[in-house]
C-alpha cells in the first residue's frame, strides 16, 4: 500500500512511545550508569570505569553460559523447525478435528512458564513422575537432578514440548493460504509429493517459517524461568544459560555493577540478533 | 467443480502424526490433573494411572485460603490492566505505521521490536530501582506497567498487520463523507479490524499471564501473582504435592477458556497479522 | 520522589547526551534533505542514513568491547577505530 507522508503521525505514536519510554529508555540507561560503577547499598557509588566490561569478557562463566545457551538456541531449532513443518503437513485441513488441534496443541503456549517448569519436574521425577518412572521401570538409568546430559535432555524435551506448537500454527497458516488450483495443477502435471512439498509448501511457508526461525532463536536465547524451575541451573552449571547466570549475579549477589555490565553484553547481542531479523524480514518484504 | 478434487496429505496415517503429537502434549497435563485429584500419600506412596481415591482437598485448600485465591485475582487484575493499556496505546500508532510514513518511522519501528526482544532479565534489577523510586512496589499497575515493556510493541506489530489488510480508500471515503479522524476511527475503523484487536488483546493476556520474573520481581505481598505464590508456599510448606498439582491446573484453565475464541487467529496472531 | 537511584556520573551522562545530540543532527539533516538517501552498498541490502548511524553504533559497541577483552582499557585507541569504521559505513554501506 502506498503510504503519505504525513509527520503529524508522531502524535498518534506518542502514547506508545511515553510508554515505552519511561519502562524502557530509563532502566536502560540505569543500567549503563550502574554498569560503570561499584555499589555496597544505600544509592552510594564508586566510579569503577569499564572494570566489570573487561571482568565480563574475561570471565569463562560468561562465555561458557554463552556457548551452552546458543548451543541449546541451535538443538531447540534443529529439532522444533522439522517437527513443526512435519506435523502441519499432517495436520486435518478441514472438519471437526480442526479446531480440536487448533485448541490442543495452543494449550502449552499458554500454560505459565513456570507452571511448564513445575510439570516438567514433577513428570521427570523418578518417584512420583510418569517418564521418570516409566523410565526407571524400562531399566534407564535416568536423573535429571544429578546428570547434566539427563537435565539437557529434559530441558530440550521441555522446550519442544512447550514451543514446537508455534512453529505448528505458523506452517499450518501458510498452508491453508495456499489456494486448491495449485494442487490441482500438480496433481494434473502427477507431481510427486516430494515435490509439492519443494515447490508448491514450501515457498509458501517461507515467510511465516522464517518469523518461526527467528521468534524460537530469539525466545530461547533469553530462556530463563523453565529451565531455572526444573534444574535451578544445575546439576552444577550444566543448565545455566545467559538469563539464568545474569539473575543469579543481580538478585542473588545483588552484584549491580557486573550484572549490569553483564546486561549490556547481552543485550548489545540480542540488539544485533534482532537487528539482523528485522533486515532479513523486511528485505523479504520487500521480495514478494 | 473442481475444487471437490481434494489433495490428500500424506496418505491416510497422517491422523496418526497429529494424534502422536497431541498424545505427547497433553501426558504431562494429565500426569498434572492426575495429581491434583490424589492425596499426598498416594502421590508419594504408590504408582498409579489414575486416581485411587479422588480427592477435592487440593482444591479446596485453594479456595478456601485467602493467600492461595488472591493470587489469582492479583495475577488476572494486573493482566487485564496491562491488556487494556498496551492495546488502547497501540491502537493510534498501529494506525500510523499503516498508514503514514513519517520521520524516524522506521527506526521507531525496530526500536520497538527490540523491546519485545530484549530479555526481561536485563530489567528486572533497573525495574526495580524504577518502581520503588515511584512508590509503586507490589502494586498491580507496577506489573501491568512493566508488561507493557514487550506488549505494547507485540500489539503494535499484530495490529499493523492486521490494519495493513484494510485498503485505504474506506479512510478516504470516510473523510470525504465529513467524518473526523475520532469518529472515523470509532465508528467505522475500529470494527474492521475488530479482529485484529481481538487477537491483540488475546496475546498481550497470554504474555502478561505465562510471564513470572518481572511479577515476581514487582511484587512482595499484596499484589504477588499466582505463579510466584506457587512457588513459596510449596517450599515452605514441604512439598504438598497436591495442592501445587491443583494451583498449576487452576492456571491453565484461563488460557484454555480464551484460547477456544481465537483459535481460527491464533496462528495469524503469531505471524504477527502478516499470514 | 529521588532520582538518586540512577546514579548518574559525568561519563554516561556525556555518552547518553553525544547519542541525543546524534539524534538531533540526524533529523535536521533530513528535515534538509528528506529521503535519507537511500541506496544500496557493500550489504547488498538498501539502507539510509539512519540506518547507517545504527550500523555504525552497533559495530562501535562491539569494536568497543572487543578491544576491552582482547587489548586493554585504553579506549580511545577503540574510539578511533570505531570513528574510521562509522566513516567507512557511511562511505561504502
Amino acid at each position: 500500500m502506498e503510504k503519505t507522508w504525513n509527520n503529524k503521525a508522531w502524535f498518534l505514536v506518542l502514547p506508545v512511545l511515553l510508554l515505552v519510554a519511561f519502562s524502557a529508555v530509563i532502566p536502560l540507561m540505569t543500567v549503563v550508569n550502574y554498569s560503570v560503577q561499584d555499589t555496597f547499598g544505600n544509592n552510594e557509588f564508586f566510579w569503577a570505569g569499564t572494570d566489570w566490561f573487561t571482568e565480563i569478557l574475561k570471565s569463562a562463566r560468561f562465555w561458557e553460559a554463552l556457548q551452552r545457551n546458543l548451543l541449546f538456541s541451535f538443538i531447540i531449532l534443529a529439532l522444533e523447525i522439522p517437527l513443526g513443518i512435519f506435523i502441519a503437513l499432517n495436520m486435518p485441513k478441514k472438519g471437526i478435528g480442526v479446531p480440536i488441534c487448533l485448541v490442543l496443541m495452543a494449550l502449552p503456549l499458554l500454560i505459565p512458564w513456570n507452571v511448564v517448569g513445575t510439570i516438567w519436574q514433577v513428570f521427570g521425577r523418578v518417584d512420583i513422575g510418569l517418564l521418570g518412572h516409566t523410565l526407571e521401570a524400562l531399566g534407564v538409568d535416568y536423573n535429571y537432578v544429578r546428570d547434566p546430559i539427563d537435565a539437557w535432555i529434559t530441558v530440550i524435551v521441555m522446550d519442544v514440548w512447550h514451543w514446537t506448537s508455534l512453529v505448528v500454527l505458523l506452517c499450518y497458516a501458510g498452508l491453508v493460504s495456499i489456494p486448491d488450483a495449485y494442487y490441482q495443477a500438480a496433481k494434473i502435471d502427477g507431481a510427486s509429493r516430494w515435490s509439492v512439498f519443494r515447490y508448491i509448501q514450501l515457498p509458501k511457508m517461507k515467510r511465516v517459517l522464517l518469523i518461526a526461525v527467528l521468534l524460537r532463536f530469539m525466545d530461547s536465547f533469553m530462556i530463563y524461568t523453565e529451565p531455572f524451575v526444573v534444574t535451578g541451573g544445575g546439576p552444577g552449571n550444566s543448565t545455566t544459560f545467559l538469563s539464568i547466570d545474569l539473575v543469579k549475579t543481580a538478585v542473588g549477589q545483588f552484584d549491580l555493577g557486573p550484572a549490569a555490565a553483564m546486561s549490556i553484553v547481552y543485550f548489545l547481542i540480542i540488539l544485533l540478533l534482532s537487528w539482523i531479523f528485522y533486515t532479513v524480514m523486511t528485505s523479504s518484504d520487500a521480495d514478494t | 467443480m473442481a475444487s471437490t478434487i481434494k489433495y490428500k496429505p500424506a496418505g491416510n496415517l497422517s491422523w496418526l502424526v497429529s494424534t502422536i503429537y497431541i498424545v505427547f502434549l497433553m501426558l504431562p497435563i494429565y500426569w498434572l490433573i492426575n495429581m491434583s485429584f490424589k492425596e499426598n500419600s498416594e502421590i508419594t506412596g504408590t504408582f498409579s494411572l489414575w486416581p485411587q481415591n479422588p480427592t477435592f482437598r487440593n482444591y479446596m485448600v485453594i479456595f478456601t485460603d485467602p493467600s492461595w485465591y488472591n493470587g489469582y485475582i492479583n495475577s488476572i487484575i494486573y493482566v487485564v490492566l496491562n491488556t487494556i493499556i498496551s492495546v488502547l496505546a497501540a491502537l493510534p500508532a498501529a494506525y500510523a505505521f499503516s498508514r503514514y510514513r513519517f520521520l524516524g518511522d522506521k527506526h521507531l519501528f525496530f526500536w520497538l521490536l527490540t523491546n519485545r526482544m530484549a530479555p526481561p532479565a536485563v530489567f528486572a534489577l533497573p525495574f526495580f530501582q524504577l518502581y520503588s523510586a515511584f512508590g509503586l512496589i507490589d502494586t498491580h499497575i507496577a506489573v501491568a506497567l512493566a508488561h507493557c515493556l514487550f506488549n505494547v510493541p507485540l500489539a503494535v506489530w499484530i495490529l499493523e498487520g492486521f490494519m495493513s489488510g484494510v485498503p485505504k480508500e474506506i479512510d478516504e471515503t470516510a473523510y470525504i463523507d465529513g467524518y473526523s479522524f475520532p469518529r472515523f476511527f470509532v465508528k467505522i475503523f475500529m470494527p474492521l479490524v475488530a479482529s485484529g484487536i481481538g487477537v491483540a488483546a488475546f496475546f498481550c493476556f497470554m504474555f502478561s499471564w505465562v510471564e513470572l520474573l518481572l511479577a515476581r520481581t514487582l511484587t512482595t505481598t499484596a499484589a504477588k501473582p499466582i505463579s510466584a505464590i506457587m512457588t513459596r508456599t510449596v517450599s515452605a510448606s514441604g512439598m504438598d504435592w497436591g495442592v501445587l498439582a491443583a494451583a498449576g491446573v487452576l492456571t491453565i484453565v484461563p488460557g484454555a477458556l480464551v484460547i477456544y475464541f481465537v483459535r481460527n487467529y491464533i496462528a495469524k496472531g503469531f505471524a504477527l497479522g502478516r499470514v | 520522589m529521588s532520582f538518586s537511584w540512577m546514579a548518574w556520573t559525568l561519563p554516561t551522562a556525556l555518552f547518553f547526551l553525544t547519542i541525543l545530540a546524534l539524534l538531533i543532527g540526524m533529523s535536521i539533516w533530513e528535515y534538509f534533505a528528506p529521503g535519507g538517501s537511500p541506496r544500496t552498498g557493500i550489504l547488498r541490502f538498501e539502507t539510509t542514513r539512519g540506518d547507517r548511524l545504527f550500523i555504525s553504533l552497533l559495530g562501535a559497541a562491539f569494536i568497543h568491547l572487543a578491544w576491552l577483552g582482547l587489548i586493554g582499557p585504553n579506549l580511545w585507541w577503540a574510539l578511533a577505530i570505531a570513528v574510521v569504521y562509522a566513516i567507512g559505513v557511511f562511505r561504502f554501506v
